[in-house]
């Protein structure tokens, strides 16, 4: 059990470091918002899966009670997420944003 | 367990500053939104993390979620105010 735990922590923290790298490398806004997307949903979900598995060692209704909320969590993030994205991205496009394209300056 | 749950917490916080690099550095208002964003995404995990190591998992786990709530509205809120505004422009 512990062992599942920890690869789910592990796999979670490597979506951040993939997340984190790909905002600082991409050579534009709306490239940028790719990673940023992915980060949110996939790393937080199954860092919170692992916390949670981790959480019911001991079954009680307390610890019902905060896996619900973490439950909560992921489900409220996994809405949110996405919606956040899709904000910037259309603040971007109407304030007329230039893509990059190949050959550009990287900004 | 307590000592993963710690080096995570601690490498969470170096992402964080890697983060904040864009968020200070971006060339756009966008980019500085697309850093702020991701860093509270992983504030709400170390949040929980916090709450492990200390054993208060249930108070902790509030503070967490309000913690995603805030930050949502805050990219929402702030992505509509500057689409208003017409103040996003390009920079370079």
């Amino acid at each position: 059990m512990n062992i599942i735990v920890f690869l789910l922590l592990m796999a979670g923290l490597f979506f951040f470091t993939g997340g984190c790298i790909g905002i600082l490398r991409f050579p534009d806004f709306f490239s940028r918002l790719h990673p940023a997307g992915k980060l949110d949903t996939l790393g937080l979900m199954l860092t919170m899966t692992s916390l949670g598995l981790y959480n019911f060692y001991d079954f009680s209704l307390g610890t019902l009670i905060n896996g619900c909320k973490m439950l909560l969590i992921m489900v409220f993030v996994s809405l949110a997420s996405p919606t956040a994205t899709h904000a910037i991205v259309d603040a971007g496009v109407r304030a007329g944003l230039a893509p990059w394209a190949k050959g550009d300056k990287r900004r | 367990m307590d000592n993963v749950f710690l080096f995570s917490s601690v490498y969470l916080a170096l992402l964080m500053i890697l983060s904040l690099y864009r968020g200070i550095f971006g060339p756009t208002v966008a980019d500085r939104m697309i850093g702020v964003n991701a860093i509270g995404s992983k504030t709400t995990v170390v949040l929980v993390l916090i709450g492990l190591m200390y054993h208060r998992l249930d108070m902790f786990l509030d503070i967490a979620l309000a913690y995603a709530l805030l930050n949502f509205i805050a990219v929402l809120a702030a992505s509509r105010f500057f689409q208003k505004r017409k103040g996003l422009y390009d920079e370079s």
